[in-house]
């Protein structure tokens, strides 16, 4: 990944007068610029509640619609949009912290600043496993019985946000 | 006849007496006794009553509005983390839309709900001057008002503006449905705006909010610019679920903030006129008392000088 990186940044010198700019103009928590690799300036929050704000954390694994993948400082800038799944936050010390999210998106800046947007976030504990079986039969159930393209859609989002409630309990 | 009727009668000169004396007396005599006290008790204790039911009322609107208002502001906090997150990448990519975009859509966040001072007034302002220069320059605008208050403001002028109108805004407060609401019937009323905004009213203080205007960006724009090939790895599907996104957190962020600069403004406008109310209370007590005075001491004169008679 960071060969990948070197290797456009050889290719494209242009983006990296750009990354280098946006680095400079970045925010005063990006800490010294020379050093923002070590640094991740994270912030979680759903509409209703925050997580993270501008913390430093180590690594944060996301679950994308192109796959899961883990983010670190010096992550090459990216736009992803979340699926239900969890989402694992490596703080400082390596302490692991899990979170379900519904969806929402994921912006890591060239400046390594991680915007994590979830529609709806939930840490795992609050999660009911008896809940979530019965909300996925009920929703297979209107999978079958659905008639237009809308309910069926939200039918099999329903299902899919609770298998994967269902695959983060277990 | 003291000058406290202020009626011209006491002021006309002997030179066209009669005729005038006459006409006077036709156009003034029935009034003559009943304003003799400028009002007479009955009508100073009916306005008194009346205004002091006018400052329970403000006041309960007080209370009412401070509860609301801890509420929306304790709600503001998240929400506010939210916003800027996800106005972040607009900021650090500092994407610009094309110059020659050419059709705007301009969103004002307001409510169905009045008595809150300049509110709907400062955004309705806002979106005026913005179509003003924009049709100027020969830009197509339309209008998505929030709010009946807005819509009422903006109706006569620019009605052939408006694409789409919002209701039910203010009784509740607002929440993440409500934004992707507003945000899915834009995306399908069919208007491809080039460049958009948000006009709301950005929460300072209790005392104090600013009429504040937030880009959006649309997806041919995000596509084009410059500063997005820094980003990899992206495809049209995922910057298209993305900018959707974005366009609900930023609806959904000047709701939160709109409704907290209402409540705060609400509650200062109540309480003035509950203070305003108080002040007319105590002059009108004041102007009873010395009305009651007066007519006590009236009829005693009167017993008096009819016993003298005699």
């Amino acid at each position: 990944m960071f060969a990948a990186a070197a290797f456009r940044s050889i290719v494209r010198p242009k983006q990296l007068h750009l990354a280098r700019a946006a680095l400079a103009r970045g925010y005063a928590e990006a800490a010294p610029s020379a050093s923002t690799a070590a640094k991740m300036s994270f912030t979680f929050a759903s509409p209703t509640e925050v997580f993270y704000n501008e913390a430093s954390v180590k690594q944060v694994d996301v679950p994308t619609l192109t796959g899961s993948f883990g983010i670190l400082p010096a992550h090459v800038p990216t736009l992803q949009v979340l699926k239900p799944g969890v989402v694992t936050v490596f703080d400082e010390e390596g302490a692991q912290t899990k979170y379900f999210v519904s969806s929402g998106s994921v912006t890591v800046n060239a400046d390594s600043s991680v915007q994590l947007l979830a529609e709806e976030a939930a840490a795992l504990d609050e999660l009911d496993i008896t809940a979530a079986k019965a909300n996925l039969d009920k929703a297979t159930a209107e999978l079958s019985s659905a008639s237009g393209e809308t309910e069926r859609a939200e039918a099999l989002i329903s299902i899919e946000a609770n298998e994967a409630i269902i695959k983060a309990l277990e | 006849m003291r000058g406290c009727s202020g009626l011209t009668f006491s002021r006309i000169r002997p030179r066209g007496f009669t005729m005038f004396a006459r006409r006077g007396a036709l156009l003034f005599e029935p009034q003559w006794g009943q304003v003799r006290n400028m009002a007479t008790l009955k009508d100073i204790t009916r306005r008194l009553k009346s205004i002091k039911n006018i400052q329970k009322i403000t006041q309960s609107m007080k209370m009412v509005a401070a509860a609301k208002y801890a509420r929306a502001e304790r709600e503001l906090k998240p929400a506010r983390v939210y916003g800027t997150g996800a106005l972040a990448l607009y900021d650090k990519a500092e994407i610009q839309p094309p110059e020659e975009q050419a059709r705007h859509l301009i969103i004002g966040v307001s409510s169905d709900r009045g008595l809150c001072g300049g509110i709907h007034s400062n955004v309705a302002k806002a979106i005026r001057n913005q179509i003003e220069q924009l049709t100027a320059a020969g830009k197509e605008v339309k209008i998505a008002p929030i709010g009946e208050k807005l819509r009422a403001l903006l109706y006569r002028k620019y009605g052939s503006h408006m694409l789409v109108m919002f209701k039910e805004m203010g009784r509740k407060p607002p929440t993440f449905g409500d934004a992707s609401v507003i945000a899915s019937e834009l995306l399908n009323s069919g208007f491809e705006f080039d460049k958009g905004s948000v006009i709301f009213n950005r929460f300072k203080s209790v005392i104090s909010y600013k009429t504040e205007e937030k880009p959006v960006f649309s997806f041919d724009t995000l596509t084009n610019s410059e500063n997005m090939s820094v980003y990899d790895d992206i495809d049209a599907d995922v910057l298209r679920n993305y900018q959707e996104f974005s366009l609900v957190n930023i609806i959904y962020f000047s709701l939160k903030e709109s409704t907290t600069s209402e409540q705060s403004a609400r509650m200062t406008a109540m309480d003035s006129a509950s203070k305003n109310a108080s002040e007319i209370i105590d002059k009108l007590t004041l102007t009873y008392n010395r009305t009651r005075q007066a007519v006590i001491t009236k009829e005693l004169i009167e017993i008096i000088s009819g016993a003298a008679a005699l």
